[in-house]
């Protein structure tokens, strides 16, 4: 309880509105997305890109957000990892509404209930594979040792562990950021084009261990993805079209 | 707690993976606090032993009684005062010959001392009988102990063959001072009942009058904070720290380069840590502590570099001190704790303000924007035009206070305006160059080294304006030491004419030699001289007699006079004044001075200006019969002998054999002439030394720039190398371009360093000592000046170019991979 009182977002905790969002049923509700509105000033006009945007995703559940460049996929990413701030809606994660929180209650959001997986990796340089590895849940005071060791032994990177970013193939370098990311056992994962700087089948393959991994936490899982063929080996499919949900 | 460790661990890894960043980060700031700390310790020192001066038995920290004409009086009067009330306690000072060496003699009353006359009672009241009782004791600092070369309880003999009383040493003296019982000073001195001054201890009893008592005999001098020491030698130590705060500033540019670069590339792992739920203020909290850290270690090491620095030049400063301005300070360094905290306190602070831009972009850093490792550099460009304007707003700042400024501070203040507005102008002129360099490259390869030299620029441009800094004060100084020291030089042979000098133990000796001397057909003339300390307008100056002799017409340095100066001299109403009396009290030739001499006042015309570098104080020359006449005490024991050369070094030999005299009494000119040579060599040595150093710290700011950016620039050369030009020929071109830019920067640093030489001689010499020098130009060593920097710039571009050239092909093939 001690652990939850010092986390600012627990004090903002409220109940979950039910949407309708085509989440599996059953299955609680980790993120809740209502309403969601987001544009740019660029060259002196604004520019929509997110223009009400509602979705939900479950405990368990895998979903793939997909849509053309500029459709607003990353922005809606960014909004509900909490890197950036919505203009309009709102975003429950976990029952807590990111925007009651500042950015140390978003960044302690981040660190204990989500995990990141970005297009370019975001490795650490200077931190070997083990230590990239252990950095966020060690951070988040959820160091799993024996997670750990399974996570290592199920992406393959115990060869790896003493080596740094920089000596590591693309989809080595991306394991290591999904075991990052699943280290401290997030609630939910947001993957940002996780297989865009990879072959095809080191895609499938990075993409299988996600999905398989995400099974074993029980975590919900939003991919944002160009591939059609990728997507398709998720649960459930979202298109994002000119800012709102096709 | 245990997450800014995680933080902290991860940011301390880059260094891990960036040794050479780390190397430059923390050679920068050992540098700067090495120099700066090692400057502040020589001027603690200083400052100490000045103390230990003042403290010396009424010396301007205690408020005291003097005759109105400076003279000795009556010991009556302290009778009298101590009777009225006053707690009054005489001193006695006068100069007493050891070995041919002039020491400070000082007698003291211990039973009356003040209490609070500083480190008094602990000498005066130890063992007092042992002190008082005859044959007494002579107190002196471990210094003056060693100076005397005999042993502690044994008794020295004065020139005039008077037994002193046995030595004992008292730490908290100042060295060249000798303390004995006011009695036995009395005796010493042949000044029986005559004290020199009366210090005052503080007491609340009721006091009659002071007039009521002594008339008008005596008047009150207050305590003076400052020092005239410390008066006279703030602009020797203005010097010195100026010296200091320019290599902490070059270190500081090490630093701030280093710490822009690990910025830029430690961004992505910033905005990682970011996503990955370190909070903003976390990181920025930790990137805080890990600076703090840094410079808390490379603080202490420069403070250990700091002390051997000081400990290097210790001997030369002291040398210098004692040569400029007869401060005596003991050549062993002895630190406060203060000057620890304060090193500490400014390689942190340093640290913090070298790395305050990197600082505030990382608090306002944005976690979405992608990392881009050579924004920093366009950034800098942007800044340009600012810093332009900057420069000229330095430059008017500058001419404000050379047209307006009349004290030796603003006299530094035109020297760091201009400085500061020449680095700030420097990025421009350097664009402007290469900019029309490319404008005019006709091939390819010229064009993009044109064009790379630019992009360069920004990252070079911290460690440019350090060497530009560095070599414009190497050159300013050079030029004004050569200046001085060939001014010097004709000077000294103007003042040192005579072929022989010969200083006597007493009168009766010097007369005795004299008249050998008449004898001697070599000896060509015997020219007397004497000297008598005198006030003018409440400053102490000195009265030289000079002997009406064509030797001394022919040669004395006279810098301005009335055609029929010398006539007038002999008259006996007129005198010469030295060059830093006429400045100090604006005296032109024409005025009238009123000298105090015992018999009364001695009106005087000036009708000459002369040359009198090296002499803290005023001077001034009359005719050596008419000061005898005024000032009938001057001893007269010294005397100048014009010789036939070749017959010098048999004449001293027969002079030290018949009547005892050692190298100190009699010395011919070639040998006072290197003597002086060697003090005015060793005062500028402390100035060669940091000048080298400085030189030298801008050099590691360009190797550290230079290995900084070699990383960073592997993007840009992978291309070229992959269309066909090899590591070779990319290494040569590489340093061609370090070598351009350098050379640049170097030939702007010339006619910067000459005008700094203008400022120096022109205004902050006039300023702190009181003479003007001629401003001369010596090709040949801006010559030799040029080469060391180009030299030093080399050095620093070789490692990197080696590097390169050695380069394994895979390393320029994973250039390509990286940006996939």
């Amino acid at each position: 309880m001690g652990f939850l009182t010092r986390q600012p977002w627990i004090l903002t905790c409220r109940p979950c509105r039910g949407i309708d969002s085509g989440m599996a049923s059953g299955n609680r509700p980790v993120l809740t997305v209502t309403g969601l509105k987001k544009s740019y000033r660029s060259a002196g006009e604004d520019i929509a890109v997110l223009r009400g945007v509602n979705l939900a995703v479950a405990a368990g559940e895998s979903v793939a957000l997909t849509g053309e460049s500029g459709s607003g996929k990353s922005t809606l990413l960014h909004l509900i990892a909490g890197l950036d701030a919505a203009d309009v809606g709102e975003i429950i994660l976990d029952g807590v509404s990111l925007s009651e929180l500042g950015d140390a209650g978003r960044a302690a959001l981040r660190r204990d209930r989500l995990g990141l997986v970005f297009q370019q990796f975001n490795l650490i340089p200077s931190l070997t594979v083990a230590d990239n590895l252990t950095f966020q849940s060690r951070i988040a005071r959820r160091h799993d040792p024996k997670w750990q060791e399974e996570l290592v032994e199920r992406l393959g990177l115990a060869r790896l562990l003493k080596r740094y970013p920089e000596q590591l193939s693309g989809g080595q370098q991306q394991r290591v950021a999904i075991g990052r990311a699943l280290a401290p056992k997030p609630l939910l994962l947001l993957a940002d084009e996780p297989t865009g700087n990879l072959d095809e089948d080191t895609a499938d393959e990075v993409l299988a261990l996600a999905r398989d991994l995400v099974a074993r936490t029980g975590c919900g899982f939003l991919l944002v993805t160009h591939s059609a063929r990728l997507a398709a080996t998720l649960d459930r499919q979202i298109n994002l079209h000119a800012g709102v949900i096709a | 707690m245990r997450r800014a460790l995680w933080t902290l661990t991860v940011l301390l890894s880059h260094w891990r993976r960036h040794p050479m960043q780390l190397a430059t980060l923390l050679i920068g700031l050992i540098a700067a606090t090495a120099l700066w700390s090692g400057v502040q310790a020589l001027n603690q020192q200083a400052r100490t032993a000045y103390d230990r001066a003042a403290a010396t038995f009424g010396g301007t920290r205690t408020a005291m009684l003097v005759s109105r004409d400076n003279t000795s009086f009556p010991q009556q009067l302290f009778v009298d005062l101590r009777r009225a009330g006053w707690p009054v306690s005489p001193v006695v000072e006068g100069r007493v010959q050891i070995g041919g060496r002039s020491y400070r003699l000082l007698g003291i009353e211990p039973v009356t001392l003040p209490g609070e006359v500083s480190t008094a009672p602990v000498i005066g009241r130890t063992d007092l009988q042992s002190f008082v009782a005859p044959p007494g004791e002579m107190l002196v600092a471990p210094e003056t102990l060693a100076d005397l070369g005999i042993k502690e309880g044994e008794r020295p003999s004065s020139n005039d063959r008077v037994l002193l009383p046995p030595l004992r040493v008292q730490p908290q003296l100042v060295p060249g001072v000798l303390v004995v019982d006011i009695g036995i000073a009395q005796q010493i001195l042949k000044t029986p009942d005559q004290i020199s001054r009366l210090l005052i201890g503080k007491s609340s009893a009721r006091r009659a009058p002071l007039e009521s008592i002594a008339g008008d005999r005596l008047r009150l001098v207050e305590p003076n904070a400052e020092t005239d020491l410390e008066r006279l030698t703030d602009s020797f130590h203005l010097n010195l720290t100026a010296f200091g705060l320019l290599s902490f500033f070059v270190g500081l540019f090490i630093v701030n380069s280093a710490i822009g670069l690990a910025f830029e590339q430690r961004l992505p792992m910033l905005r990682t840590l970011r996503a990955c739920g370190v909070s903003a203020r976390m990181l920025n909290s930790v990137q805080v502590a890990e600076l703090v850290s840094l410079a808390l270690l490379a603080g202490l090491v420069g403070l250990v570099c700091g002390y051997f620095i000081a400990a290097s030049l210790l001997p030369d400063v002291a040398a210098s001190l004692r040569g400029l301005y007869g401060a005596q300070v003991p050549g062993q360094l002895s630190l406060k704790p203060e000057w620890w905290l304060a090193g500490i306190a400014i390689s942190i602070l340093g640290a913090l303000a070298a790395a305050a831009t990197s600082l505030a972009k990382a608090i306002r850093l944005p976690v979405l924007i992608s990392a881009q490792p050579q924004a920093w550099q366009q950034a800098q460009r942007r800044w340009l035009m600012f810093q332009s304007a900057a420069a000229l707003a330095a430059f008017a700042v500058a001419g404000g206070f050379l047209w307006f400024g009349d004290s030796l501070l603003s006299g530094f203040a035109v020297l760091a305006a201009l400085m500061l507005g020449a680095a700030l102008i420097l990025p421009m002129v350097l664009e402007i160059a290469l900019a029309l360099g490319q404008r005019s490259a006709g091939r390819q390869v010229s064009v993009w080294f044109w064009a790379d030299s630019r992009q360069q620029l920004s990252g070079l441009s911290l460690a440019l304006m350090a060497l530009l800094l560095a070599l414009a004060v190497n050159v300013g100084v050079s030029t004004m030491v050569e200046s001085f020291s060939r001014t010097f030089l004709v000077w000294l042979d103007g003042r040192l004419a005579a072929d022989v000098y010969v200083n006597a133990a007493d009168d009766a000796q010097a007369t005795e030699i004299k008249a050998w001397l008449r004898g001697r057909s070599e000896v060509q003339a015997i020219m007397p001289g004497g000297r008598a300390d005198a006030q003018l307008s409440g400053m102490p100056i000195e009265v030289l007699g000079l002997p009406d002799q064509a030797t001394f017409r022919d040669n004395w340095p006279l810098l301005d006079s009335r055609s029929d100066g010398w006539d007038r001299l002999r008259g006996g109403d007129a005198c010469f004044a030295n060059e830093q009396l006429s400045r100090r009290l604006r005296l032109a030739i024409g005025d009238r001075i009123e000298l105090p001499a015992p018999g009364g006042n001695w009106p005087l015309e000036i009708v000459g200006i002369y040359a009198d570098y090296g002499n803290p104080k005023g001077q001034v020359a009359v005719n050596f019969a008419a000061l005898t006449q005024h000032f009938p005490e001057v001893p007269q024991t010294r005397f100048g002998l014009r010789v036939a050369p070749q017959a010098v070094p048999a004449l001293i030999a027969e002079l030290q054999q018949r009547f005892g005299l050692n190298d100190r009494s009699v010395a011919d000119q070639v040998t006072m002439k290197a003597e002086s040579k060697r003090i005015f060599n060793r005062t500028f040595s402390v100035t060669s030394a940091l000048n080298a150093f400085t030189l030298g710290v801008a050099g590691v700011a360009l190797l550290t720039s230079l290995l900084t950016l070699a990383n960073s620039r592997l993007p840009q050369l992978a291309p070229l190398w992959a269309i066909g030009l090899t590591r070779q020929r990319l290494a040569r071109i590489e340093l061609l371009k370090t070598m351009a830019v350098a050379l640049i920067t170097s030939l702007l640093a010339l006619p910067l360093g000459l005008l700094v030489a203008w400022c120096l001689l022109a205004v902050v010499n006039v300023k702190a000592f009181g003479w003007r020098l001629p401003f001369q130009v010596f090709p040949l060593q801006l010559v030799e000046l040029l080469g060391v920097a180009l030299a030093a710039a080399l050095l620093a571009a070789l490692l990197p170019v080696i590097r390169l050239a050695r380069m394994q092909p895979a390393s320029l093939i994973r250039i390509f991979a990286n940006e996939r």
